[in-house]
């Protein structure tokens, strides 16, 4: 009985600091085969990509799109939807304060972590990643579906409660990160990004930001170091090897992260705050596309 | 080039495009982009295993890569010279091929002055702000950019 099996073993994930914050690609499966995706009191399973029409051209069976520009950004100010909306993007999912979600994505789960990021802006306790994301799941050869679960929306008191954003412990801004300049920051971008030689050719303009370079101290990590070739993150052990061994962080200071424009962060803070259990981890998601092009900012290169 | 392309044309090809995506409500609208992602022409043999020469476009996140042929005739007049594009992006970026699509559908076959007078903003025509977001429209700006660039240099020489 693979469930027996499964309920018996110790976790694959449970040398990290928060073994249930990673879900595999066999316990989902299960939990499908079980009748169990589906919400409130099921698994809510979420797809959230970089690219917006990935999830119609097939998803897992029961799992609805949450597209992190449409559900998760306010339409006006670069900022993220208030209570109201995250809650009625939750209801309409079928997601109450208490259900398990479970996110998955493209990319290595960028844009899956960044969607669990922004989930603990607004305190949702249980969200986990699927270890390896879409792509591990397409390679295993497991189901991939078009149909859209047809959700009735959470209402009246099993409606997704309003709750105010807490940004302080997990999000920084220009000014927090101005006023930690000389502690710990991880720059998760591509080292040509870091280094300043933006991508560009003569007569294209450079994407985004007027300066290039970093912010003065940061480390140069990319986010991919943390992953193995399948997309799922490397062990505890060579984890530390990078980040603490290597780089020197610790657990106890507080860090900041940051890339371009916080997606590719947020899959580092997940990294640092879940899998190593570093204290107090904020991600910068105003990132460089913010800092490089703010005046009179410190840039190293 | 620098030009005052704010009240500029689309080809009739790409204004019947932009026409159809206006029609719809935002969610068919990337109903349509996906068939347009499903339509992308596969590369032709003769650029198999050769995208270490064609052009990628970084302004876009998914590896995409394209080519741009210009024809020989008319000898003594280059901007009559018919252009045809060639695209390669994964089945894993629908969206970079949905772009991908409309663009070839909108362009290819138009001669060299035709592609060369497409506005600059022209990606901003098909309706795709709300339902794609600004942000992935860059891709798109990014491979018509390329495109005129490479239809510019290959009248040229």
């Amino acid at each position: 009985m693979p469930e027996s099996a499964a309920s018996t073993d110790p976790s694959p994930f449970s040398a990290y600091a928060h073994p249930d914050r990673l879900v595999s690609t066999e316990w989902l499966a299960e939990q499908l085969a079980a009748g169990k995706v589906g919400g409130p009191d099921g698994v809510v399973v979420l797809e959230s990509d970089e690219d917006v029409l990935l999830y119609e051209t097939g998803h897992i069976p029961g799992a609805l799109k949450l597209d992190w520009h449409q559900d998760l950004n306010d339409p006006v100010v670069r900022d993220y939807v208030d209570a109201e909306q995250f809650a009625s993007v939750m209801s309409a999912r079928g997601v109450g304060r208490d259900t398990t979600v479970v996110i998955y994505g493209d990319k290595n789960n960028w844009w899956a972590a960044y969607a669990l990021w922004v989930m603990s802006l607004f305190g949702h306790e249980d969200v986990r990643l699927l270890d390896g994301g879409r792509t591990k799941w397409v390679a295993e050869g497991r189901e991939l579906t078009k149909d859209v679960p047809q959700v009735t929306p959470l209402s009246g008191d099993a409606a997704y409660p309003i709750v105010e954003r807490d940004d302080a412990p997990i999000r920084a801004f220009k000014d927090d990160v101005l006023a930690h300049l000389g502690g710990p920051l991880v720059d998760v971008r591509s080292p040509g990004e870091y280094s300043g030689e933006l991508l560009h050719m003569p007569d294209y303009p450079q994407e985004g930001a007027m300066r290039g370079g970093h912010i003065p101290g940061a480390k140069s990590v990319p986010w991919a170091r943390a992953a193995n070739e399948d997309g799922t993150f490397k062990s505890r052990e060579d984890l530390e090897a990078i980040y603490l061994t290597e780089q020197g962080l610790s657990p106890s200071d507080p860090t900041i992260a940051y890339c371009r424009i916080g997606e590719r962060s947020s899959h580092t803070w997940f990294v640092l705050t879940h899998l190593l259990g570093f204290d107090a981890v904020r991600n910068y998601d105003g990132s460089w596309t913010e800092w490089g092009n703010a005046v009179r900012v410190p840039v190293e290169k | 080039m620098t030009q005052d392309t704010a009240r500029a044309e689309l080809p009739t090809a790409m204004q019947e495009i932009a026409d159809d995506f206006a029609d719809l409500l935002a969610p068919q609208r990337l109903e349509l982009l996906l068939e347009f992602s499903e339509g992308l022409p596969e590369l032709p043999e003769r650029y198999a295993g050769r995208l270490g020469e064609m052009e990628q476009v970084h302004e876009c996140q998914s590896p995409i890569f394209l080519a741009v042929e210009v024809g020989d005739d008319p000898a003594d007049s280059p901007g009559d010279r018919p252009v045809h594009l060639f695209f390669s992006a994964p089945q894993e970026a629908p969206t970079t091929r949905g772009f991908a699509g409309i663009l070839h559908e909108g362009l290819d076959g138009l001669t060299v002055d035709e592609v060369l007078a497409v506005p600059e903003d022209a990606p901003y025509r098909f309706s795709l702000g709300e339902a794609v977001s600004p942000l992935r429209l860059r891709g798109m700006v990014g491979m018509l950019s390329r495109i005129k660039r490479q239809v510019a240099l290959k009248t040229r020489s």
